[in-house]
């Protein structure tokens, strides 16, 4: 099953981390959905995004497909993005669209 | 470059380690501003180790070049957007709660001192 471009323990290790990343995802979606307060369900999401850009990642090395890091770094882009907009909702308590109270 | 590739997976494996255990955090602690510090530890710790793993698993190429400019932006955007959460959070009146050992009346007039969201 391991490719040529990795040795096996590699193949077993990348394995092991995507899966941990995978339920490290499903744990932040279970806290989005149980959050008490809107910034529990915020906190889930940019853990997700985070976890989003280590799995494309791992899965490109266990494709040996490594143009998949391009996407990763697009995903850390609009990461940023999100926090642009965090910081706008922290101090307009909006997310914009409207003038500034 | 066999000890690279032996050095990639202890830190691939401790990375993903952390993760769980920010992961579990962030389901198990019992509010808001403690919920923060597992998503912390992913964001830091875990995405760190992870990536700098899998810079070793790929050598001097411009893959790992990539995967350092990834790692710069997560440690640039991680923490900074934590922090405007937190901001967000204390301006919408979510305090902490305290529980100071032994004195819970001490805890109970931290918690309730200057109570009363921020304009």
């Amino acid at each position: 099953m391991a490719d040529d471009h990795l040795s096996t323990i590699s193949y077993g290790v990348l394995a092991v981390t995507s899966f941990a990343v995978l339920l490290t995802m499903t744990l932040a979606l279970i806290r989005a959905t149980l959050g008490p307060t809107v910034f529990d369900r915020v906190l889930a999401l940019n853990m997700f995004g985070t976890k989003t850009v280590l799995f494309i990642s791992v899965l490109s090395f266990l494709n040996g497909r490594t143009d998949f890091l391009d996407l990763a770094l697009l995903y850390s882009l609009m990461n940023f993005i999100g926090m642009v907009a965090l910081l706008r909702f922290t101090q307009y308590n909006d997310f914009g669209g409207s003038p500034t109270p | 470059m066999i000890v690279f590739e032996i050095l990639g997976w202890f830190f691939l494996i401790s990375g993903s380690i952390f993760s769980v255990i920010g992961g579990i955090g962030l389901i198990r602690l019992p509010e808001f501003f403690s919920r923060m510090h597992g998503g912390g530890i992913t964001d830091t710790l875990g995405a760190g180790l992870v990536v700098l793993g899998l810079i070793l698993l790929a050598g001097p190429t411009l893959v790992a070049f990539k995967l350092i400019v990834i790692l710069f932006f997560l440690t640039i955007t991680s923490p900074s957007s934590c922090h405007a959460l937190a901001k967000s959070a204390i301006a919408h009146g979510l305090k902490p709660q305290l529980d100071v050992a032994g004195q819970p009346e001490a805890g109970e007039a931290a918690r309730d001192g200057d109570g009363g969201p921020r304009p």
